[in-house]
This record gives C-alpha cells, sequence and structure tokens, in this order.
C-alpha cells in the first residue's frame, strides 16, 4: 500500500481531532476564567469551590479523568456520549490549569489600579470587568499558548474512550497494514503541524489584545 | 481475586479497602516508570541542551526542531510509534522499558529548556568574570556556571516529574501493569467501575501533594547564590 493511501483516513481523523480541540480550548477557557476570578474575586465559599475543582483536576491524571467520566459515572446513572465527555473531560483539565494562570494574572494587577477605580466609584464589577482583566487578559496569553498546544496533544488521549480522531485512525490504520513507521510518522507530524497552527494563532490573537490594552477604545475608556 | 488479594463488594468501602493492596502494586509500577522515565530525560534532555548550543549551526538548528517536534506531539503517539516501530528494527524492549523510554522522550524536550532557561539565567558578569581570570571551560562551568545553575534548575525540574508521574497511565495501554491498568481490570472482572477508578484518583492526588510541598521544601532550603560542587 502505498503511503499517500493513508492521507484521507487520517486526514478524516484529524478533522475531528481539531474540532474537539477547538471545543474543549473554548469550553476550557470558560472553566478557566470562572474558577480563576472566583478564586480572586468570588466570596468565600465560590473561592473554596473553585480551589477544590483546580485541585482535583490538577492533582490527578487526565486519563483517569477521562476513564472516571466515561466507564464509572455512568455506573452512578450520569452518562453522556464519548464525544461530549471527551470534551467535557479534556476542558475540565485545562481548565484547572488555565484557572491558576488567570488566578496569577489578576493578582499582577497593580494595586493603584484597583484604587484608582474605587477613586471614580466604579463598582467591584465594573472594575472587574474593566479595568483589571484586560490588563491581566494579555499576560495570560504566553501561558494559555502553552496550555493551548498542551490541549491539543492531550486530545490524543480520546482516541482511547473510542473517538475516532487521529490517533485512533492511525491505530485502525496499523491494525489493518502493520505499516507502523510511516502510518505513526505521518500523525506525528500531523499533530506538529495542528501544533505549529495554534501557537501562530495563540501568538497573533496575544498581539491584538496587546494593541487593545494599550490604546483602549470605548467602554474600556 | 488478583495477586493473591480476594475483593469485598459488600459496600464501597470494604471494597475499596479489599482492592488498596492490588493497587498498590500497581504504584509501584507507576513509580518505577516514573524514576526510570525521568532518569531519562534528564540524561536525554542535557544532551539535547548541549547540542542546541552548540556553536555550529548545522547542529543547533537540526536539534532546536526535533526539540519542537517532541515538545508539541502527543505522548501516547509516539509511545505507539516507539512500541511498534522499534521492533521493526530488531529492538524488541519489554512494553515496561518502552514506556519509560517514550516517556523520557517526551520530557527530554522539556528539560532540555530548563537546563537551558537555567544556565542562561547566570548573569553575564560571570562569564566575563571568569574569562577576566583565565578560568579554563571545565573550571568555568564546574566552579562557577553549574553551581549557580542548579538552584534554578532542580525545583523546574521538580515540576516536571510531577507531569511525568500523572502522565504514566499512559503507558497501560501498551500493557503495562500500572495502577489505572489494574483499576480497570478489577472494574472488568466486578463491573464495578467507580469505586477502583476513584482510588487511582485518589492517590494520584495525595501523590501529587506531597510532591508538590517537596518541590516547595526544595525551593526554600536551596541557597539562591548557588552550591558549591566542591
Amino acid at each position: 500500500m502505498n503511503w499517500t493511501h493513508y492521507l484521507m483516513p487520517l486526514l478524516r481523523g484529524a478533522e475531528v481531532t481539531a474540532a474537539i480541540a477547538v471545543a474543549s480550548t473554548a469550553l476550557g477557557a470558560a472553566f478557566a476564567f470562572a474558577a480563576g476570578i472566583a478564586r480572586v474575586a468570588g466570596g468565600p465559599v465560590l473561592s473554596v469551590v473553585a480551589q477544590v475543582y483546580i485541585e482535583i483536576f490538577r492533582g490527578t491524571s487526565l486519563l483517569v479523568q477521562l476513564f472516571w467520566l466515561y466507564y464509572a459515572l455512568p455506573l452512578v446513572g450520569i452518562s453522556f456520549g464519548p464525544v461530549v465527555t471527551g470534551i467535557a473531560g479534556l476542558a475540565l483539565n485545562i481548565g484547572a490549569y488555565g484557572a491558576e494562570v488567570v488566578r496569577g494574572a489578576l493578582k499582577s494587577v497593580p494595586d493603584a489600579q484597583h484604587e484608582a477605580a474605587r477613586a471614580l466609584n466604579f463598582s467591584r464589577g465594573y472594575t472587574l470587568l474593566h479595568v483589571a482583566l484586560p490588563q491581566a487578559v494579555v499576560e495570560m496569553m504566553p501561558a494559555f499558548g502553552n496550555l493551548a498546544v498542551q490541549n491539543l496533544k492531550d486530545t490524543a488521549l480520546v482516541s482511547l474512550i473510542s473517538i475516532s480522531d487521529l490517533t485512533f485512525r492511525a491505530q485502525q490504520l496499523r491494525n489493518l497494514t502493520l505499516d507502523s513507521m510511516r502510518i505513526y510518522f505521518l500523525t506525528l507530524l500531523g499533530y506538529f503541524a495542528m501544533a505549529l497552527v495554534v501557537s501562530a494563532f495563540m501568538r497573533w490573537l496575544e498581539k491584538k489584545l496587546r494593541r487593545g490594552a494599550a490604546f483602549p477604545r470605548g467602554a474600556h475608556g | 481475586m488478583m495477586y493473591g488479594f480476594a475483593w469485598d463488594t459488600s459496600s464501597p468501602l470494604a471494597f475499596a479497602v479489599s482492592i488498596l493492596p492490588i493497587l498498590g502494586i500497581g504504584l509501584i509500577v507507576t513509580l518505577e516508570a516514573a524514576a526510570a522515565g525521568f532518569a531519562i530525560a534528564l540524561v536525554l534532555g542535557l544532551l539535547l541542551a548541549l547540542l542546541r548550543r552548540s556553536r555550529f549551526k548545522a547542529i543547533s538548528w537540526p536539534t532546536a526542531i526535533v526539540i519542537e517536534f517532541i515538545r508539541d506531539t502527543p505522548l501516547l503517539v509516539q509511545l505507539f510509534f516507539l512500541y511498534y516501530g522499534l521492533p521493526i528494527f530488531g529492538i524488541v524492549l519489554p512494553a515496561f522499558l518502552t514506556g519509560a523510554l517514550a516517556l523520557g522522550m517526551q520530557y527530554s524536550a522539556y528539560t532540555s529548556e530548563v537546563y537551558r532557561g537555567g544556565i542562561d539565567a547566570v548573569p553575564r558578569g560571570q562569564w566575563e568574570a571568569a574569562i577576566a581570570l583565565n578560568l579554563g571551560r571545565a573550571r568555568l562551568y564546574r566552579d562557577i556556571i553549574v553551581p549557580q545553575a542548579i538552584p534554578r534548575i532542580v525545583p523546574a525540574m521538580g515540576n516536571y516529574l510531577v507531569s511525568m508521574l500523572k502522565e504514566t497511565p499512559v503507558l497501560s495501554v501498551v500493557t503495562v501493569v500500572d495502577m489505572l491498568n489494574l483499576a480497570n481490570l478489577i472494574g472488568d472482572r466486578t463491573f464495578e467501575y467507580l469505586v477502583p477508578l476513584s482510588l487511582v484518583g485518589l492517590i494520584f492526588l495525595i501523590l501529587t501533594m506531597i510532591c508538590s510541598a517537596g518541590i516547595h521544601w526544595l525551593e526554600r532550603v536551596l541557597p539562591k547564590n548557588g552550591i558549591a560542587l566542591r
């Protein structure tokens, strides 16, 4: 079998990988902001809930989390399909790492900014949304870029809960042809290419945000 | 029944207690895999860092690409690549060693950056002073650079050790009988996955908490000015 015959099945798998990576990264960002903000600005209850979430998902293994959601949770009557489980598992995991980034960046906003906001009689919510976050988001971006690539790599694990992503397709092709080296090398190249795209996108986003933060317009003014 | 330990499914707690010794056997494999993988990552990472710092572009550039490639691709696929690929070249290793090799390779990309960052963080003046004093390259590294790089390198390495520990369950995919593999086997036989998998999660949580405390302690006790090697 010519190696070009591997391309179509692998590309179909790559499509699934890309979709899962985008969905779980977006959902993970939402978890990261929710938990990170809860840690810094939430009341005692919210803050503790966020901390427990962060500790559990950063302190245990992603594969264990995925298996737990996929095999153990249905036994207590909570069951989703593999795709929802995979996306949710990845998002919960990367969100916990992201929450620490959000927390660190929010804490690094100078006190003077908060004092100035209070002097201007801004509410706490308004200060957070329009003063602290726009500055902090820029600081989060390099770390977020690393996490996005990390999450893309982590999507390979969803092949183990029966989602036909790039890794799953590679596994199928190998079982069919036993041509391990070429199939897995093509697969690795596929992930590498996607990682380069993710890195480039995150750097572009950082540049855009940095410009926005330096020259605030409209509501940020 | 596994490894001579019978399980007791009468209640979740009794079940958890009865399978703890079985998971304990898996825990040893998990720790061994992390230790072996980390040892490989430390050596291979140093090699990559040195090649990356080479004065010859023909060496440093390809090394940079290799590091980036290893770092940007999933451990699971690298593991399959080695597990199914090495035997083609006549290298037949036990699954455990292949797994340790995959872990070590993936993390060598990270540790090489730690070495590089640690060495680059030594102030320029230190290098210049060593040249002014006419110290040889060996003495420059042994007495000036490495002692000051160590306090920066060690905590970062510790963090990667913890990350690696959390990735060892991936090895269960290629038949390494680690904690996760045993939990799944117990689940397959008892149709009860909740307790074994939760227990594995809990053990990981305890492990990472102990490791994090250890790293914080190291950060505190390591002298900021460096450690004399003699």
